[in-house]
């Protein structure tokens, strides 16, 4: 796992990923039932097992919500936008794309308190950043224009044992 | 299927049976309610089986958090049977495990809190 919370390139760029699903949900916690669905439909189609499918469904529902809940504010005028594509180019194995996007205030990664930290472990909240990262093989963070925050997730296409 | 709570008696000790999902919205709030309710009417020995919960969000394992801490704040015991594989995964990466007094068998649960 790589927990990377800054602006570092996770390599997604235009390499001839094959788009999955694009769309824009509106800010409501429906919305995050319905991406957690509709990307793991497409995890599915992507050839992850049932369980692979948990974990990318955890770090989606904690990403959707912190879209929701602490980017957009509930604002109906805001939307979240989801893209899910797979890169078969990228060593060395292909690799599984979510890049969710607020239009929110954005924050800063690294004022983020440790869940981890034993002052921090019974603190009501504070546990999404870190679960998205525990749950992909790769996670970035980043302000977009003009207010936003896009989050990237990757999850590794390993091949069936 | 959201979640369901069933509360039951064994002995002095309350056990709440938990089924669904613990997640944000009616998830979480339905737990939080219960075991401050319990703990308003003085329940002191809190035993939470979480056998039926296939699924746990951040806001979730918050609420298993604030419950621990109401429930020790009022002189009371809160402890945790029969987590499933993904639950008891989840509580590892948050390194919460140790936190909570967990439990694979009721009665053995239950016994404990004597």
């Amino acid at each position: 796992m790589a927990l990377n919370t800054g602006a570092k390139d996770t390599g997604a760029k235009d390499t001839g990923a094959k788009a999955m699903l694009d769309r824009y949900y509106p800010s409501s916690l429906d919305s995050v039932d319905l991406a957690e669905g509709e990307i793991l439909q497409a995890a599915e189609r992507a050839g992850f097992d049932e369980d692979e499918r948990h974990r990318i469904g955890m770090a989606v529902r904690e990403c959707m919500v912190n879209a929701v809940v602490h980017g957009n504010r509930y604002n109906r005028n805001k939307q979240v936008h989801v893209n899910v594509s797979v890169d078969s180019s990228s060593p060395p194995c292909p690799r599984f794309f979510i890049r969710i996007t607020d239009q929110g205030e954005g924050f800063e990664p690294d004022t983020v308190p440790d869940p981890l930290h034993d002052t921090n472990l019974l603190r009501h909240s504070g546990r999404g950043l870190f679960l998205m990262g525990a749950f992909t093989d790769a996670m970035t963070v980043r302000k977009v224009a003009p207010a936003g925050t896009e989050v990237t997730l990757v999850k590794n296409i390993e091949p069936q044992k | 299927m959201s979640v369901k709570l069933n509360t039951r008696q064994v002995g002095d000790v309350t056990v709440i049976d938990v089924s669904g999902r613990i997640t944000l919205g009616e998830g979480s709030s339905v737990l939080r309610d219960a075991l401050r309710e319990l703990t308003a009417k003085g329940n002191k020995k809190i035993l939470l089986n979480l056998g039926e919960v296939s699924y746990i969000d951040s806001s979730g394992i918050g609420e298993l958090v604030s419950g621990f801490t109401t429930v020790s704040n009022q002189g009371g015991t809160l402890k945790l049977l029969s987590l499933t594989k993904r639950v008891k995964d989840l509580l590892q990466i948050t390194k919460l495990y140790t936190v909570f007094d967990v439990h694979e068998d009721e009665a053995h649960a239950v016994r404990s809190f004597q």
